[in-house]
């Protein structure tokens, strides 16, 4: 969570407000060439939460082609407005 | 013509790929199968898909609309931000919704909510909520359908005869091929769309012999320096937007696209690839509608210009309906379509104008999603499933597309573009400050129907009150126009481009206050019953 709130405060990038120099590969303003290094960034960070923090408890119980509901069952939601406590 | 025949030709692919869906499913009529694809979309699939469905035509012709008008500041605005904050919901709050849809069966947000929160009624205050911010969506992409085969024909193809092949191409492949049809053929425009952005950098940049010359030209000039920079936009402003990305997982098209992966590992290379994508797409649309303003000898865009020029040098003598008129021209959003047509050889612009094709016609999703809602949340709920059946379900589902695109079409021909674009764009804001339900549904064991019920009305009385006040107040030509303030702090401003809060966009008082609703309503009121929690929180 440290690591997501950083690069959100990152986003904020309030020091190159003003500047367009220097042009990165003599075209690309530099507050462009950040956010575009940003973006990357937040693929590391992804890459990162994915390996480090996947909620795998989440399928707990599920085999990995198990179904709990398919269309032929049931759902076991109440569907209808009388199965529903108001 | 030949771009428009290639364009035309694309769309018998797009119709090929629905009907062929339609056959894959082996003609069952089973609501699962229709609105879910029976839960089994693939990695890939399930990648491209859910990133077609976030991209609407705003993300090529807008984005290079908005970037050659306000400069570079758009990616950062609208793309990197929703770079970090798209995937990060997909990883907390969509895999959550995948797991329980998979466990309890699930096919709507607002049956989770109903059955999370233990109520009836509520959840279809909730649907009506959505549905009213979801239509405005589905009528402005069979505009954009319209206005775009229209600008790649040279105006060949009337605007009519352009929004009426559209909407009946969506029609089709949604009505026969379902979310399964849907997601092919959002996988296939997606591909084409990210391949778009590359090529139309390439093709532009040689046409304009190279964007060195240009880069150097826009920072000369005094009028275009600020492009360059992000000067055009307060940093209030700028931090405001990043509020605007939390509303794609409350979309409804997107919670129901997160219960359609196979296995929840899916997500893994969504969540992973999504920033990839965004920076593959967005980042050539931006750099190229900045560039468009170096097109000196493209006569259109030199119109949007002057017409820029003096709405900003002689904006405040003008009246309100002058300066409505001269913004109506500065608008870019078809630079990107005249950069083409001066710089790409006929058939490659036939090509990309398939791409542009590809992200205008978004609209699929929603009608899908609109009626998997109305089918589930409303049919099925008040009974029509028990007494008629599953197949009458789907008949249902059908019916409705016929019924929610023809509506479309008939108010796209009739009504003014900006109304919606307007609407559209609270939308996003209203749809913002919905993602507490979400976030309170699945993570705080304490909030209740009634919390949910105060957050939503707000919702809606919020995106009401400022449509409305943008209606009665016209926009400045120049600064902001403080309506109400206290002791010197402007509360609430009248923008050229929409409506401040203490220098904010309205979306971030309207999410908090949405949140703090949620969070104090709840408190007061009683929560539900012990087996529910079992079922949403383990330690219960």
């Amino acid at each position: 969570m440290i690591i997501v709130g950083v690069l959100y405060v990152l986003h904020q990038d309030f020091w190159f407000w003003r500047a367009a120099r220097p042009l990165v590969f003599g075209f690309l303003p530099v507050g462009l060439f950040y956010h575009a290094c940003y973006t990357v960034a937040t693929v590391l960070v992804m890459i990162l939460l994915v390996r480090i923090a996947w909620p795998s408890e989440l399928e707990e119980g599920m085999a990995d082609d198990d179904r709990f509901v398919s269309a032929s069952q049931p759902r076991p939601v109440p569907l209808n407005k009388e199965d529903v406590e108001h | 013509m030949i771009p428009a025949l290639v364009v035309f030709a694309y769309l018998g692919v797009v119709l090929y790929i629905g009907i062929f869906a339609f056959r894959k499913s082996h003609h069952r009529e089973e609501a699962e199968d229709y609105f879910l694809a029976n839960r089994s979309l693939g990695p890939y699939v399930f990648l491209f898909s859910l990133f077609g469905t976030n991209m609407t035509a705003f993300a090529i012709l807008g984005s290079s609309g908005h970037a050659f008008n306000n400069g570079i500041v758009t990616f950062g605005l609208m793309a990197s931000s929703s770079a970090l904050i798209i995937p990060l919901s997909l990883f907390l709050i969509g895999t959550r919704v995948w797991a329980l849809g998979k466990k309890y069966g699930f096919i709507t947000p607002v049956q989770m909510f109903r059955d999370r929160w233990e109520c009836s009624h509520i959840g279809t205050v909730i649907f009506v909520v959505q549905a009213a911010l979801l239509i405005p969506y589905i009528i402005i992409g069979v505009m954009g359908g319209g206005t775009a085969l229209s600008a790649i024909s040279g105006g060949r193809v009337p605007y009519w005869f352009g929004g009426a092949l559209v909407a009946m191409v969506v029609m089709s492949y949604v009505f026969f091929g379902g979310m399964r049809g849907t997601a092919w053929v959002n996988t296939f425009q997606t591909i084409l769309f990210l391949c778009f952005g590359a090529i139309a950098l390439i093709v532009i940049g040689i046409g304009m012999g190279g964007f060195q010359q240009s880069a150097e030209a826009l920072l000369g000039s005094p009028a275009t320096a600020p492009l360059m920079t992000r000067e055009r936009i307060s940093p209030l402003y700028f931090f405001s937007y990043t509020f605007i990305p939390l509303s794609s997982i409350a979309f409804p098209h997107i919670t129901i696209f997160c219960l359609t992966a196979r296995k929840m590992n899916q997500f893994k290379k969504t969540v992973v690839l999504y920033p990839v994508c965004m920076l593959a797409l967005w980042m050539p649309c931006v750099f190229l509608g900045v560039m468009a303003n170096r097109a000196t000898d493209v006569p259109k865009i030199q119109e949007k210009i002057e017409a820029r020029r003096v709405l900003a040098t002689e904006g405040p003598r003008l009246t309100a309906d002058e300066r409505d008129n001269l913004r109506s021209k500065t608008a870019g959003d078809d630079v990107l379509l005249l950069l083409l047509e001066r710089y790409a050889p006929l058939w490659l612009a036939g090509l990309l104008g398939a791409g542009i094709m590809a992200a205008v016609m978004a609209s699929d999703s929603q009608i899908l999603a609109l009626s998997t809602m109305f089918t589930e949340d409303v049919f099925a709920f008040y009974g029509g499933r028990k007494r008629f059946g599953e197949a009458a379900q789907v008949h249902t589902g059908r019916l409705f597309i016929v019924l929610i695109t023809i509506f479309a079409y008939a108010v796209a021909l009739r009504a003014p573009q900006n109304i919606f674009d307007l609407a559209v764009q609270y939308a996003f804001s209203g749809y913002s400050a919905l993602s507490p339900l979400l976030v309170a549904a699945l993570f705080w064991k304490r909030s209740t129907k009634w919390g949910a019920l105060a957050s939503t009305v707000w919702c809606a009385m919020s995106v009401a009150a400022v449509a409305l006040f943008q209606y009665a107040v016209p926009a400045p030509a120049g600064p902001p126009v403080a309506m109400w303030s206290i002791g010197g702090i402007e509360v609430l401003s009248r923008t050229a481009g929409g409506t401040a809060v203490f220098g904010l966009m309205p979306v971030v008082p309207m999410t908090i206050i949405s949140a703090l609703l949620l969070i104090l309503v709840s408190l007061l009121t009683a929560r539900p019953g012990q087996a529910t929690m079992r079922r949403y929180f383990r330690a219960a």
